[in-house]
């Protein structure tokens, strides 16, 4: 397969301080600060209605913020607009394509709105279904495609005119798994291209895969930010869960499982489960025969990967909640 | 500045492309422009055109000027629906993020609705030819004709646009256009002199600005308007009443319009 260079790349990343966003009486961000140096990849992790989107559309010139400054590619995203927009590339969330078009029309479209003269949008837009694997779809309508697929030309879309800042706000919502690996293929090959991208995301495991820096949000604030390995040690890797038949049992179940946890146990009364952040080299074997010593009855064990809900329940000691202010 | 213009222009050119290639896939939303205004001149000219008397003239001589103005008031529907669509799937945030003009984007929607009604606009003459209508006015005046009929387009797709950028969905669009447009419309001198209609009824008939419009229409064209005597002013001089009403319309509407987009767009 022969490679084409999808992006250019700049000296400048993007830049933000004391950012902050007021819908009324609700700020949906509150007093960001990002340096994503160019070429290095930012994951903004937090759940629905926690800021990632507004961060974004302010980045994007879509929003002014009611606080703060940001610049990106070196340009200032309130006194600059204009010029910003020719350094960006954004595939939003929604898959912002046109459905009554073909995907070929589609970047043919994008690719004027960038001012690229036509034989150039019309070339541009032929090696990005190449590229994005599209070929076969090009001159379909876009309402026939699939998520995954929409998703692929969305990604398209935001890099026709090789733009040296790459904004994707939750890429891999709502696709299914194979869809999921194929556009995290994708975005490994962008990324090694050199691109500085800024991805929002609600799973730690994609955040963990692709970024260099994570920032946390929560409720419009950042409450951690690090590379991944140094999120990881703040929260530990893998959890054990043991669910055990009645509600009396969980202490006992907190108390077998405490010399294999790296901080307290968490329980959860509803669902009659603790978890514990696992220490290394801990065999699930020995954690059952501490639970079956201790007498618990327990109904489930298993061993999994931390996600961003166990990202909030370290962080701030209380559960995650996925309602807030709209982003 | 000249080169922003350029790419006001240009941009606007590429967005109206992306409107005419939608009724390439939905042939149906021309129908507005097309089979409706032919069905309504069917409809009047062979059916109710029987009972509907005109002084000082035939009635489908009356009838074609007011279809006319019906069908670019039903226009409004176009731009409404077209833009509510784009905003409830978040495409115009592409749009946006992009370095064309932004206003571009709604000079698109004008400028695609407009050559709409223009289609309209020539099956209509066309049609009225057919069923009898004539434009009994010199060269001068038939244009003038022409250009009033462009201005009250535009001044219809303007609040189109408006309605489009203020309604939450396209449903609510169509909703609020019949509720104010259908009245509107049915209610002045599109279809009937107004010498018959009940006192009040003839009042409000007769400062409706549809009917100053239908009026002027029929006065550039030469055909009979039947304005009753002891019409009000806008009425016995149509022609300078009808542009008052769209220049004024459009002093209002266009900056209105303008920044609506920008709020509804922004945060």
């Amino acid at each position: 397969m022969y490679e084409i260079s999808v992006l250019s790349t700049t000296t400048f990343g993007v830049h933000a301080e004391g950012l902050g966003k007021r819908f009324g009486d609700l700020w949906a961000l509150q007093e960001l600060d990002l340096e994503v140096p160019a070429g290095s990849v930012l994951g903004l992790l937090g759940h629905n209605g926690a800021g990632k989107t507004t961060a974004i559309r302010i980045l994007t010139t879509l929003a002014l913020p009611t606080t703060g400054r940001a610049s990106v590619a070196g340009l200032d995203v309130v006194t600059e607009a204009a010029r910003v927009r020719t350094k960006i590339g954004l595939a939003a969330q929604s898959a912002t394509v046109d459905g009554l078009l073909t995907a070929r029309a589609n970047l043919e479209m994008i690719g004027r709105l960038y001012h690229l003269p036509r034989a150039q949008a019309r070339r541009r837009a032929d090696e990005l279904l190449e590229r994005l694997d599209l070929v076969d779809a090009a001159d379909r309508l876009v309402k026939t495609f699939s998520g995954g697929m929409r998703r692929r030309l969305d990604l398209a879309a935001s890099l026709v005119a090789s733009p040296p800042v790459l904004f994707l706000d939750e890429p891999t919502t709502g696709l299914d798994p194979r869809a999921r690996n194929e556009l995290w293929e994708l975005l490994r090959e962008l990324i090694r291209d050199g691109a500085t991208v800024v991805l929002t995301t609600q799973y730690l495991d994609e955040a963990d895969r692709f970024a260099d820096e994570i920032v946390v949000l929560d409720h419009g604030r950042a409450i951690a930010a690090g590379t991944p390995s140094e999120l990881k040690a703040a929260i530990g890797g893998e959890r054990i869960a043991v669910t055990v038949a009645a509600p009396a049992e969980l202490a006992a179940a907190a108390a077998a499982l405490a010399p294999f946890a790296e901080a307290p146990p968490v329980d959860d009364a509803d669902e009659l489960r603790v978890t514990i952040p696992v220490r290394g080299g801990t065999r699930l074997i020995e954690v059952v025969r501490a639970l079956d010593a201790a007498g618990v009855e327990a109904t489930d064990v298993h061993r999994r990967e931390a996600t961003l809900d166990d990202v909030f329940l370290t962080l701030t000691e209380r559960p995650a909640v996925g309602e807030g202010v709209a982003a | 500045m000249i080169a922003s213009t350029r790419w006001l222009v240009s941009d606007s050119l590429v967005f109206a492309r992306r409107n005419i290639s939608h009724v390439r896939q939905i042939p149906e939303k021309l129908i507005d422009v097309t089979l409706q205004p032919l069905m309504f001149v069917l409809l009047f000219a062979y059916v109710f055109g029987n009972v509907i008397a005109v002084p000082g003239g035939s009635y489908r001589e009356y009838l074609i000027g007011g279809i006319i103005v019906q069908t670019l008031m039903f226009g409004i529907v176009g731009p409404a629906t077209a833009i509510a669509t784009d905003l409830t799937e978040g495409i115009v945030d592409r749009f946006r993020s992009l370095p064309a003009s932004r206003s571009a984007y709604l000079f698109g929607h004008l400028i695609a609705e407009l050559a709409a009604a223009a289609l309209g606009l020539a099956v209509l003459v066309l049609a009225g030819l057919i069923v009898g209508w004539r434009i009994e006015s010199g060269p001068a005046d038939a244009l003038a004709g022409f250009a009033l009929l462009i201005l009250f387009a535009s001044v219809i797709l303007w609040l189109g646009t408006l309605v489009g950028l203020i309604v939450r969905s396209p449903d609510a669009a169509m909703g609020l256009i019949f509720v104010v447009i259908f009245p509107l419309t049915f209610l002045s001198s599109a279809f009937v002199p107004l010498a018959g209609l009940p006192g009040w009824l003839r009042t409000a008939a007769e400062f409706n600005p549809v009917s100053t419009v239908a009026a002027a229409t029929r006065t550039l064209f030469g055909n009979p308007t039947a304005v009753p005597a002891g019409a009000p002013w806008s009425l016995l001089h149509p022609v300078p009443a009808a542009v008052a009403w769209c220049l004024g319309a459009l002093v209002i509407i266009v900056p209105l319009t303008i920044r609506r987009y920008r709020i509804r767009t922004a945060g």
